[in-house]
Formats: C-alpha cells, sequence, structure tokens
C-alpha cells in the first residue's frame, strides 16, 4: 500500500512536496477513523451498562474498529508526512499491539485488583477499595512464597558458576565438541512441565525411581526428595538448575570464543598458571557476558512455576512455593481472582523495582571496575 | 557486534579456540597434559549423562510394564524386553495406530494446538518484531516525547512483566472479547510474550548490516521498504529463522497461559502432560510415552538446529 506511490525523494524524511490537499485527506482519515473508534468503544460500554439496548454481543467489534483504526492511522501517516510517514511504519505495528495487549489488560488489572471477586461465589464483583491490599500485607503465604523466591533468585549464582565450567570445558580443545554442545542444551529444549514429570515424578520417585536408588546406594535411607523444606526446595531448585544451566552455559561460552587470543597468549608465554590466568585474566573479561547472562537469568526466574506447580503445588508447607504458583493456585483452585490481581500487581511493582536497581547497580559497578 | 558475529560463526564453524599447548618434549609435563585431558573429558562425559540421563529414562520407561519399573530396570533387551505398552495407552502403538482412540484423538489435537499456536505466535513476532527492530536501528523517531531509545525500552520492558500480572486480565478481556479458549487469543498472548526476545535479536542482527547496502539500494531508485524488502530482508534472513526457532521453542513450552486461558478447545500439549500428573501419577508407561511424544519435537529441533538457537540465545549478549 506504500511502496507504490513513490515519486518523493528517499534522501530525507522532509514532505516538503506533499500536496495540501493530500495531507488534508490524511488527517481526516485519520479523525473520523478515531471518531469511528470513539463511537464503537462508547456505543458498546453504554450498552454493557444498561443504558442502551442496542450494541453488540461481544466486544469483538471494538476489537476489530481498533485494528481498522489502526490502518487507517498507518494510511494517515503516510499521507500527511509521506517519507517519515513510511518510516513510521516500520514500527507502528508492533506499538499498537503491544500497547493494545498491555496497556488495556494492566489498567483493567488495576481495577480487578482493588475489586472482591471471587468467580466461585454468586455475588460477582464489587469494589473494596484497598482491602485486598491489607489482606496481602498480612498473608503469610504470600510473604513465605516471597522469601522463597530469595533462595530460588540466589540459585542462579550457582547456575553460573556450573554453567561457567561446562563452558570452559566446551571451550577446551576437545573432540566431538558439537555432539557434547548439542547434549548440554537438550535440558533446555524440554517443557518444565514435562520436566515436572519426567525428573520430579519419576526419576525422583521415592520407591524405585533412579535418583532414590543411587541415593540409597550412597547411604541415605531414606530419600525422600520432596518431605521435609530444605531438600524439597533444594530439589526444586536442582531441576530449575538443569533446565536453565544450558542457557547460561550458551552465553558465556560465547563470551568465552570472543575473548581476544592474543591477551591469552601472552598470559602463557608469562608463565602463568591456568588458576591465575583464569581469575586475573579470563573472568574479569567476562564480567560483561557475566552480567548480562545473571541479569536475564534472573529475569526468568523471578517467573518461576511450571515446575512448582506440577511438581509440589508449592509444599511442603509452602516450602518450595514462588510468587508465581502461589498466584496459580489462589485462581484456579480458590478462583479468587480480585486477590490473585493485586497480589500480581504488588509482586509486578516489586520486580520492577528489584530489576531496576538490579541494572542501575551493575551498571554503576561495571564502570568502577572497567573505568 | 563484529565480535559476536565472530563469535558465532566461530561456534557455527567449530574453529580451533587458543590451544594451550605445552612444550611437547617435557615429559613431566607431557604426562600432566594427558591427566588434564582425561579429567576434561570426565567431566564432559560426566554432564552429559546429567543432561541426558532423564530423556533416556523417559524415553526407556514408555517401553517398560509395571514389574521393569519397580524393579528399576535399565536397558533394553538386557535388564528388560520392551513392550508397547505405554504407546498402546495412547494409542501410538503398532498394533493401535489403525484403530480409532479417544487418548490419541485427544493427544493430536492437543498437538496440532501446540504447533498451530507456537508457529503462529512466532511467524507474529517475527514479522512484527523485524520490523519495528528495523526501524529503531536504521531511522530517528520522535513520537510526542518518546525517541529510539524510549521505544526500544518500552520494548524490552515488557521482558520482564510476569505472566501472573496478565493473566487474570486476559481472562477477564477475553471474557468480553469472546476470545476465550481460542486459538488467536493465546496466539496474541504468546506473541507478546516472545516479541521482545525477537527485536532484542534482531535489533542485533541489522545493527550488523552494513548502511551502505541500503543507500546503493536507494540510489538505484528503491524505496524505503523496497530497500528493506529486496536487499535487508535477504540477509537478515538466518537471524530471523534463529529468533523464530527460538520463539517456537519458548511458546511449545509454555505452560500458565494454556492452562488459564484455555479449556476444551485450545490445549496446548503442556496443559495434558499436567493433567496428567494430578490425576494418574502412577500410570508410569503412559505418563512416560505422553511426555516423550510431547518432548520429541523439541528433541529434534535441538539436535538439528542448536546452530540457530545458539545464534539466538548469543544475540547482543556479546559485545
Amino acid at each position: 500500500m506504500q511502496t507504490s506511490t513513490t515519486a518523493a525523494p528517499h534522501d530525507t524524511g522532509a514532505a516538503y512536496d506533499i500536496p495540501e490537499g493530500r495531507r488534508a485527506a490524511g488527517r481526516w482519515l485519520i479523525i473520523l477513523a478515531t471518531i469511528t473508534l470513539a463511537a464503537f468503544a462508547l456505543l458498546q460500554s453504554l450498552y454493557a451498562a444498561g443504558q442502551t439496548t442496542y450494541g453488540f454481543a461481544n466486544w469483538r467489534p471494538v476489537l476489530y474498529a481498533y485494528l481498522a483504526w489502526g490502518v487507517a492511522l498507518g494510511v494517515g501517516q503516510v499521507m500527511i508526512r509521506g517519507e517519515g510517514g513510511k518510516r513510521a511504519l516500520f514500527v507502528l505495528p508492533a506499538i499498537l499491539f503491544t500497547v493494545a495487549v498491555v496497556i488495556f489488560p494492566t489498567v483493567a488489572g488495576l481495577y480487578i485488583a482493588f475489586t472482591d471477586w471471587n468467580l466461585a461465589s454468586f455475588e460477582g464483583r464489587s469494589f473494596n477499595g484497598l482491602a485486598n491490599f491489607w489482606a496481602l500485607m498480612n498473608d503469610a503465604y504470600f510473604w513465605n512464597a516471597l522469601g522463597n523466591m530469595v533462595y530460588y533468585v540466589l540459585a542462579v549464582l550457582v547456575q553460573y558458576a556450573i554453567a561457567f565450567g561446562l563452558a570452559m570445558l566446551l571451550n577446551a580443545e576437545i573432540r566431538a565438541r558439537k555432539f557434547f554442545r548439542v547434549a548440554f542444551l537438550m535440558p533446555f529444549m524440554l517443557s518444565p512441565v514435562a520436566v515436572g514429570w519426567m525428573v520430579g515424578k519419576s526419576l525422583m520417585e521415592y520407591r524405585f525411581g533412579p535418583a532414590a536408588t543411587l541415593a540409597r546406594l550412597l547411604g541415605w535411607e531414606n530419600p525422600a526428595f520432596f518431605a521435609s523444606p530444605w531438600i524439597a526446595r533444594f530439589s526444586i531448585m536442582a531441576m530449575d538448575a538443569w533446565v536453565w544451566i544450558p542457557f547460561v552455559m550458551i552465553l558465556l561460552l560465547a563470551g568465552l570464543q570472543a575473548l581476544p587470543k592474543e591477551i591469552l597468549e601472552a598470559a602463557k608465554v608469562d608463565g602463568a598458571s591456568p588458576w591465575r590466568s583464569f581469575w586475573q585474566i579470563i573472568f574479569p573479561l567476562m564480567l560483561p557476558v557475566s552480567i548480562t547472562a545473571i541479569i536475564i537469568r534472573v529475569i526468568f526466574q523471578l517467573k518461576l512455576a511450571d515446575i512448582v506447580i506440577t511438581v509440589t503445588s508449592g509444599g511442603p508447607g509452602g516450602a518450595t512455593d514462588t510468587v508465581s504458583s502461589f498466584i496459580f493456585r489462589e485462581y484456579r483452585d480458590r478462583s479468587n481472582v480480585g486477590y490473585g490481581t493485586m497480589v500480581a500487581e504488588f509482586y509486578f511493582i516489586l520486580i520492577a523495582i528489584f530489576i531496576a536497581l538490579l541494572l542501575w547497580g551493575s551498571s554503576r559497578w561495571m564502570k568502577r571496575v572497567t573505568g | 557486534m563484529a565480535m559476536s558475529t565472530k563469535a558465532q560463526t566461530g561456534m557455527a564453524t567449530r574453529s580451533k579456540p587458543y590451544a594451550y599447548r605445552e612444550p611437547p618434549s617435557e615429559f613431566a609435563s607431557n604426562s600432566k597434559r594427558i591427566a588434564g585431558r582425561v579429567a576434561i573429558y570426565t567431566l564432559l562425559l560426566l554432564w552429559t549423562f546429567i543432561a541426558l540421563f532423564p530423556i533416556y529414562w523417559t524415553v526407556t520407561t514408555s517401553f517398560k510394564v509395571a514389574v521393569d519399573v519397580t524393579q528399576g530396570h535399565l536397558i533394553p533387551f538386557v535388564d528388560f524386553w520392551p513392550d508397547w505398552r505405554g504407546w498402546r495407552s495412547i494409542g501410538l502403538s503398532p498394533d493401535t495406530i489403525f484403530n480409532t482412540s479417544t487418548v490419541r484423538e485427544e493427544f493430536m489435537k492437543r498437538f496440532l494446538n501446540s504447533a498451530i499456536m507456537s508457529i503462529g505466535a512466532s511467524l507474529l513476532a517475527v514479522i512484527l518484531g523485524s520490523l519495528a527492530a528495523y526501524g529503531l536501528v536504521r531511522f530517528d523517531y520522535k513520537f510526542a516525547i518518546w525517541r529510539n531509545r524510549d521505544i526500544s525500552f518500552f520494548f524490552l520492558s515488557q521482558l520482564i512483566l510476569p505472566p501472573v500480572v496478565l493473566a487474570m486480565p486476559f481472562l477477564v478481556l477475553y471474557k468480553e472479547l469472546a476470545l476465550l479458549d481460542t486459538h488467536i487469543g493465546l496466539i496474541v498472548v504468546y506473541t507478546l510474550m516472545v516479541l521482545p526476545i525477537v527485536i532484542w535479536i534482531m535489533r542485533d542482527q541489522f545493527r550488523g548490516i552494513p548502511v551502505e547496502l541500503e543507500q546503493a539500494a536507494l540510489v538505484d531508485g528503491c524505496s524505503t521498504w523496497g530497500a528493506f524488502l529486496r536487499i535487508v530482508l535477504p540477509i537478515s534472513l538466518p537471524g530471523m529463522v534463529a529468533a523464530f526457532i527460538l520463539s517456537v521453542v519458548l511458546c511449545w513450552n509454555e505452560y500458565f497461559f494454556a492452562a488459564l486461558l484455555t479449556a476444551t478447545n485450545a490445549n496446548t500439549l503442556p496443559v495434558m502432560v499436567a493433567s496428567q500428573t494430578g490425576s494418574q501419577g502412577i500410570n508410569w508407561w503412559s505418563m512416560a510415552a505422553l511426555s516423550t511424544a510431547a518432548i520429541a519435537p523439541l528433541a529434534i529441533v535441538g539436535i538439528f538446529l542448536e546452530r540457530y538457537i545458539v545464534k539466538g540465545l548469543t544475540a547482543g549478549a556479546v559485545k
């Protein structure tokens, strides 16, 4: 729709040679589309509120109106701004998409969070102000889950250490590197739900799972992997590590392969021991990659839920609960939509602050170390 | 960026890394070197065992009968004789494959749902994400007070959004839009989930393409979009494939949204696996067969397209 009408110069984004009529038409197109969208939305919300009898069965026509509005906005941009509009077309679809599927739900979520709404009760939703928030403050299960998240996030450092070791191994001069890389990457490809069954429910099965058998051979009389709080937590961490170590390893391996060889060879010539050359050369040079890997990993770790939901459902006594699995049970088992959403929004704010601090702190620290 | 391409091509072509070769004349250092090699290979094999044993265990368990499971038999044909029992129970064994089987139909439906949604969402995300990434790399935008940096941050910040935050609002929204339990509904959610990753990968990819190529195309009379479609797109195809495959992997494995937003029509494979663990966790052979069938497509992807996954994962990480 846009490539065919190219008589304008391409080197500038200026719109000096666009006829005034075309610009006005473009402006009118956008205005009309906006009015149509607003009319659809208004009509439907009046209908939903019971003010009029005329309306649609559901909100889907409004969605179509939004899509049409998006197209009109794009066409209008090109008509008004020419080349600049065509450039905007690259980024416009993604922005409209993300805004629609993030902003609306977030606003809706904020509203839900302040309602007393249980799908299982007959009363429907009702606004209850800050009651959910105060309930949250006094909810020992939530704070317990949040405390567990601290352990799970700290476990990322252990994963990082193991992954670094594996990356060093793969980076050494070895045969069949491709085979080992594929084998090491394999756990990352598997669905956490399947892993939950494969490892958590069968391999670690108390009576005849191979892991339990092995533990008995090694002298552990009673290898119950999910019975006592700390052992259960470690079991979940081990499964999580099994899935995610390949990811960190691949990032670190790429970093290792991009290291300047001259420096490493110079260290070799100077007679530095492998241990020394690792701590004084490789590790500092790998810091940027390491920090990227750890931050990405922490971001994903904060969403940890699938394995916990499928293997322990948070037990024993909430020892393995994550915030996400806690909220999942709140939705799924108790249908407690209002409260669950409040927990989710609160957790999201905590995460946002935590990640922001992490990014800020790590960039400051990097500057101090490298510069 | 130059470094990162080097790293990737290095990984792809198995380039020799920096060798720590001791002088071969010294006998003592030679034996030390051998000890080092032994240690390296021991560790490599140990981790290979850790990484692959659960998969091996699952695949072999799908061919076991109850007594083989309880007695801890491990090696087929030696410890135990393989049996089709697990596969029969989901209707995929040789003797049941041509009969009608409700379990198999259920499984195939879920399988197809997973395939449709992960591929659909990945395609949509790659199209939207590539366009946005290209625009953000090449042009300077100014939407009100928003500039390129802000737009990029807006996209990438979606990555920290935990699924729990969006799950309930989506449930409510989809109910109003009549999109609950539909393919398109889950495709939209999954697209949102992988879009930041795609933009991240494609930004890195486009930065590696010299601007001169497009400038030459513009001089030859191509439009901006023409230059993008004819010149840039073919060059950046490997990056798109990498982003696409990584997205498929993430969507295929997604459980949270699928569990909350679907009921009977658009259920995915992970939901089916999870529901089985709840009700009949002891039915080992059929669970093993189901898990094997659920992970098989991605295991195959992992073996044959590992290069692209590595490329996708490492994009932008190594500067």
